[in-house]
C-alpha cells in the first residue's frame, strides 16, 4: 500500500474486475441514511444536521491525524468514506440537542480508539459508533438521555443547546423509551404497559411519537441497501423478527408488564440497528449462518436490557457483546464446501 | 429437447462482459504455416516426453517427435513438414518465461503427412485404444491438457450414467469451442460416440451456455441426425445459464446431473466424466482419420482489429497469429487464455501450444491497471461470489500472515483459482495470488517435509543396519567360537572312547537308513522347498522374515502420506 501501487499492473489473473469500491459502498450507505434522516429533521429539528456536520468534520480530521501518525496514504483513506459512515451513525444515535463536545469525544473514541489503535479500516473487532455510544451513556447517562421534544423543532434554542447555554426543560422530553421504563420501573407499581402509553404524550400510535416515522425512514433505507446488494437479507431479517417474536411473546403472557412487539421494532434505534448498525460487515458475522445467529443474539439482549436492564436502549451494549463472540460463531457455522456436502448430490 | 432437461444450480459465480461476438463474426480460417515452428515436448499434465528426433532430421507432417514417457505422458507431434534444427531450450508460453526442451523445426512448405491409418478401434482393446490416443497426443483441450488416454477409464462399475461434453465456454473473449460447434458438430458427435463406447456410458449430455444459440441449433441439428441413426437417441445437447464458471468441469457435471464431485475424487466414481468439446473432435480426428493432434482453434481476440478464430499448428508463434489480426498500437501484452484465469506471456514469439484456447491482446484501456489495494472489510462479496463455496476473506486473511496450517482448514485446496472472488472484491484486493502464494509455499514445505522425512528414513534404516550388522558378526564369532570348542571337545571325547563294535555300527546303520526312509515320505507329503532345511538355512529364513517385517514397519508411515 504505497504509492507505486497507484500504477499496480496485473501479472496474474483475473485481469479485469468489476467496478466497485469500499467508497462507492460507504457512498451507498451514506444515501440509504437519508430519508430517515431527513423524517429525523422533520420531527425534531435541524439541531440532527447540526451533529452529523460535526461529526463528520471532527471524523474527518481524527482519520486524517490517524492516517498520518500511522504513515498510512491519507487521500486514498480519507476517501473511502468509512470515517463519515461512523460519524453519522454516531450523530444518528447520540441526542441531537447533545452538547458538542460529546459528539466530538464519541466521535474521537470510535475513529481513534476503536477504529485505528486496532489497525484501522477493516481490522476493528467492535463497531466503533457503538463503541462511541456505550462509552459516553456510561459517562454521562444523563445528557445522553435528554432528548428534543417532539414537533419542537425551534432552531435557536436546540444551537443554543449544543454550543451554548443549555436550558433544556422548554425543549426536551423523555423519549418513549426511557419514559416507559421509568414510569414501569419505579415506585408506582399498579403501572402497567397500557396505562404508560395512554398518558404519555411521546407515545404515538404504534411506537414513538414520531420515532415510528423515523424508523420508516430508515426502513426504507434498508430495502435500498439490500436491493444492491450491499447488505444480505440475514442480519436485519433474523434482528427484526426475534424482537418481534420475543417481545410478543412476552407481552402475550404478561401485557401489563411487557410491551409490546410493534413498539419495540418502531421505537428507539431498531430500525437503525437492524440495517445500518448491526449489519456491519468488518465487526459482525459473515456466514450465512453465522448471520442469522448473531443479529438474533443483539436482538435478544437488546429486548433482555431493555426491559430489565438499567438503561433505556439496549442495541449498543448488545452489538458489543455479540461483537465478542463473532469470531466464534463464524467458526462453528462455516457453509459445506463444494464437493464437500453429506446430502444432496453428492452423497452417493 | 433441452426442456425437459432439469438443471441445477450451484453456488456464486459473476456474470462479467463477454466480448464474444467479435470473433464470431467471421469462419475459422486455417493459420499459415510459419517458417519456424517451435514445438515444446512438454504440453500436457505428466511426465515430459523423451524427444524422438535430432537436430538435422527430416520429419514429416504428423511424425511423432516426442514419445510418452512415464504413467502420465503424452506424446507430441510434428505440425508440418521439414528439416529439425535443433532440440533446445526455448522460451515457454507461461508467465514464469522458464525455458523448456523444445524441437524446433524448419518447415518445408510441402505438407507431407506420415502415412494416416485410421484406427480400427472397435476390434481393439481398450489398453490399445488408450495407447493409441496416447501416442496420437490427445490431451484435455479446455485448457487443462490433461492426457485424454487417462480419463477413457469408466472407473470402479465398469460403466458410467453420463458422458458430460463442455461447450460452456465461460470465460470471456473465447470463442474457440463456440465456432468448432457451429463448424464441427457432426465430428464431435463422433468423437462423443467413441468416448461413450469406450466408458459405455448411458447418456450423453452436452452443456452449452445459452449466449451461445448458434452453436445450440447446430450441435441439436447434429444429435438429432445422429441419434436417428443410432439405436437410442442418447444425445442431448442442453443449453445451462451463461454464468462464469460454468464450464468449470466440477460446476458443469454439478448443473447437468446434480452431483458434486469432491475435490481429489474422480467423477467417474460418481458415474459421470466430461471432456471439453474439442477434446472429442481431436478425438474424431486421431481415430477415425488417423491424424495425430497437431493443431487446434485457436480465439485471437481482445486489442486486435479484427479478432478470429484460426486453425493453428502447434508451435505457431503467437505473433505471428496476432500479426494475422492486426494489433492495435496501444496493445502492452499477451494473455494465454480468457482475462478471468488467463497467463500473462512473457513475450509474443512464444508457441502456441496445445492448451492455448485464447491469444488475448491486452491494453491499459481494455483491462485498465486496478485502483490501489484497500483493506478487506469482509464485506463477503467474495463469498457471495464464490463457486467453490469457500470463505475467501477467510482465506485471504490467514494467506497474508501466513498461517498456511488455517488457510488450508478454510479449505484453501478447494479453491479452482477462478478469480471471481477478485473480480468482486470492492477493496481491489488480488485474492487469487494470495491463493496462489499460499498453495506454492505449502507445496514447497510439502517437498521439503517428505525430503526431510525420506533423509530421516534413511539415517535411521542406517542405523539399524549397522546395529544388525554388528549383531550378526557377534552371533557369527560367537557361533565359530562355540563350534570350535565343541570340535575340540568331540575330538577329546572321541580318543578317550573305546571303538564302536561292529553290532553297534549295524544297529547305527539300521537307524539311520529307518530315519533316511522317514524323511523321505515326509518330503512326499510336504514337497516345499522351506520344509526340509538345515538348521542353518532355517535360522537365514526367518532372518529374511525379520527384515522384511522392519522393512514394512519402516514403510508404513510413507504409505499413509502418499493417499
Amino acid at each position: 500500500m504505497t504509492e507505486q501501487d497507484n500504477e499496480r499492473i496485473v501479472n496474474n489473473s483475473p485481469y479485469f474486475l468489476q467496478p466497485a469500491s469500499v467508497q462507492s459502498v460507504m457512498l451507498r450507505v451514506l444515501l440509504a441514511l437519508l430519508p430517515g434522516i431527513a423524517v429525523y429533521v422533520w420531527f425534531f429539528g435541524a439541531a440532527v444536521l447540526v451533529q452529523i456536520v460535526l461529526a463528520s468534520i471532527t471524523a474527518l480530521a481524527a482519520e486524517a491525524v490517524m492516517l498520518k501518525l500511522r504513515g498510512k496514504p491519507l487521500m486514498m483513506f480519507l476517501g473511502d468514506g468509512s470515517a463519515l459512515v461512523t460519524a453519522w451513525l454516531i450523530a444518528l444515535t447520540f441526542p441531537p440537542i447533545a452538547p458538542w463536545w460529546l459528539t466530538v469525544i464519541g466521535v474521537l473514541a470510535a475513529i481513534v480508539v476503536a477504529k485505528h489503535l486496532y489497525g484501522g479500516l477493516g481490522q476493528n473487532p467492535f463497531n466503533p459508533a457503538m463503541v462511541a455510544f456505550a462509552l459516553m451513556i456510561v459517562a454521562y447517562p444523563s445528557l445522553m438521555s435528554q432528548w428534543p421534544a417532539v414537533g419542537f423543532t425551534d432552531f435557536l434554542p436546540q444551537w443554543n443547546a449544543i454550543f451554548g447555554d443549555r436550558q433544556l426543560d422548554a425543549i426536551t422530553m423523555a423519549t418513549p423509551l426511557d419514559a416507559l421504563r421509568t414510569a414501569l420501573h419505579t415506585a408506582d407499581a399498579r403501572a402497567t404497559v397500557a396505562g404508560v402509553l395512554g398518558s404519555d404524550a411521546s407515545f404515538g400510535n404504534i411506537g414513538g411519537k414520531g420515532w415510528e416515522w423515523v424508523a420508516a425512514g430508515y426502513f426504507l433505507g434498508g430495502i435500498y441497501l439490500l436491493q444492491q446488494r450491499i447488505i444480505t437479507w440475514h442480519m436485519p431479517a433474523a434482528f427484526l423478527a426475534t424482537l418481534f417474536v420475543i417481545s410478543g411473546g412476552f407481552a402475550m403472557y404478561d401485557p401489563t408488564r411487557f410491551v409490546g412487539p410493534s413498539f419495540h421494532l418502531f421505537t428507539g434505534g431498531a430500525m437503525l440497528g437492524a440495517f445500518f448498525i448491526v449489519t456491519d460487515p468488518v465487526s459482525g458475522c459473515t456466514t450465512p449462518r453465522g448471520k442469522l445467529i448473531f443479529a438474533a443474539g443483539i436482538a435478544l439482549l437488546t429486548w433482555v436490557i431493555r426491559t430489565f436492564g438499567a438503561y433505556p436502549d439496549g442495541i449498543a451494549f448488545a452489538v458489543l457483546l455479540m461483537n465478542i463472540a463473532a469470531p466464534l460463531i463464524d467458526m462453528y457455522t462455516q457453509p459445506p464446501v463444494f464437493g464437500h456436502k453429506t446430502r444432496g448430490g453428492g452423497a452417493r | 429437447m433441452s426442456v425437459l432437461q432439469r438443471l441445477f444450480g450451484f453456488h456464486g459465480g459473476v456474470k462479467p462482459d463477454y466480448h464474444k461476438d467479435a470473433s464470431t463474426s467471421l469462419p475459422i480460417a486455417v493459420a499459415p504455416t510459419p517458417t519456424f515452428l517451435v514445438i515444446p515436448l512438454h504440453q500436457s499434465i505428466g511426465g515430459p516426453p523423451r524427444p524422438l528426433v535430432k537436430a538435422g532430421e527430416r520429419v514429416l507432417k504428423g511424425q511423432r517427435i516426442g514419445g510418452a514417457d512415464g504413467n502420465a505422458s503424452s506424446a507430441v507431434h510434428a505440425s508440418a513438414s521439414g528439416t529439425v534444427v535443433a532440440v533446445e531450450m526455448r522460451l515457454m508460453p507461461h508467465t514464469s518465461g522458464l525455458s523448456a526442451m523444445c524441437v524446433v523445426i524448419e518447415t518445408d512448405g510441402r505438407d507431407e503427412w506420415v502415412a494416416n491409418q485410421p484406427f480400427d478401434y472397435r476390434s481393439a482393446t481398450p489398453t490399445q485404444i488408450r495407447d493409441y490416443l496416447r501416442d496420437a497426443g490427445v490431451v484435455g483441450l479446455g485448457g487443462a491438457v490433461f492426457p485424454t488416454y487417462l480419463k477413457l477409464n469408466a472407473g470402479k462399475q465398469g460403466k458410467l450414467d453420463t458422458l458430460v461434453l463442455n461447450g460452456a465456454e465461460c470465460e470471456p473473449f473465447i470463442t474457440c469451442d463456440d465456432v468448432l460447434m457451429r463448424e464441427r458438430a457432426a465430428a464431435i458427435l463422433k468423437g462423443a460416440a467413441i468416448m461413450r463406447e469406450m466408458l459405455a456410458a448411458g447418456k450423453v449430455l452436452i452443456g452449452i451456455e445459452d449466449n451461445k444459440p448458434e452453436a445450440i441449433a447446430a450441435m441439436e441439428a447434429a444429435a438429432r441426425a445422429a441419434n436417428a441413426a443410432a439405436a437410442d437417441a442418447a444425445i442431448e445437447v442442453v443449453a445451462v445459464p451463461t454464468r462464469y464458471p460454468a464450464g468449470g468441469a466440477k460446476k458443469l457435471i454439478r448443473v447437468l446431473t446434480g452431483i458434486e464431485v469432491p475435490h481429489g475424487e474422480r467423477s467417474t466414481d460418481y458415474g459421470v466424466q466430461c471432456f471439453n468439446v474439442g477434446t472429442a473432435y481431436a478425438i474424431h480426428e486421431a481415430i477415425e482419420l488417423g491424424r495425430p493432434l497437431i493443431s487446434r482453434i485457436v480465439t485471437v481476440a481482445g486489442n486486435v482489429k479484427q479478432a478470429r478464430n484460426y486453425e493453428v499448428l502447434f508451435g505457431t508463434p503467437m505473433q505471428d497469429l496476432i500479426a494475422l489480426c492486426d494489433k492495435l498500437p496501444d496493445s502492452d501484452r499477451v494473455i494465454m487464455g480468457g482475462p478471468m484465469m488467463g497467463l500473462l506471456m512473457p513475450g509474443e514469439d512464444v508457441p502456441v501450444v496445445k492448451a492455448t484456447n485464447c491469444v488475448l491482446v491486452g491494453s491499459k484501456k481494455l483491462f485498465p491497471p486496478p485502483p490501489p489495494e484497500m483493506p478487506c472489510i469482509r464485506c463477503g462479496e467474495c463469498a457471495k461470489a464464490c463457486p467453490a463455496d469457500l470463505q475467501p476473506f477467510e482465506m485471504y486473511w490467514f494467506s497474508r500472515a501466513k498461517i498456511f496450517g488455517k488457510a488450508q482448514e478454510y479449505n484453501l485446496f478447494d479453491c479452482i483459482e477462478c478469480g471471481c472472488c477478485a473480480y468482486v472484491c470492492p477493496s481491489r484486493i488480488p485474492l487469487v495470488d494470495y491463493y496462489r502464494f499460499a498453495k506454492s509455499e505449502i507445496w514447497a514445505r510439502e517437498v521439503e517435509k517428505e525430503a526431510a522425512d525420506v533423509a530421516r528414513e534413511r539415517y535411521e534404516f542406517r542405523l539399524l543396519r549397522e546395529e544388525r550388522e554388528k549383531q550378526e558378526k557377534a552371533a557369527k564369532l560367537a557361533a565359530k567360537t562355540a563350534a570350535g570348542r565343541e570340535k575340540a571337545a568331540a575330538a577329546v571325547a572321541e580318543a578317550a572312547k573305546p571303538a564302536a563294535t561292529p553290532e553297534e555300527e549295524a544297529k547305527k546303520a539300521l537307524i539311520a537308513a529307518a530315519l533316511e526312509r522317514a524323511r523321505a515320505e515326509k518330503s512326499l507329503v510336504h514337497p516345499e522347498n522351506t520344509a526340509d532345511l538345515t538348521p542353518e538355512q532355517q535360522a537365514e529364513v526367518s532372518a529374511i522374515e525379520a527384515r522384511r517385517a522392519e522393512i514394512r514397519e519402516m514403510a508404513k508411515p510413507q504409505l499413509r502420506q502418499d493417499d
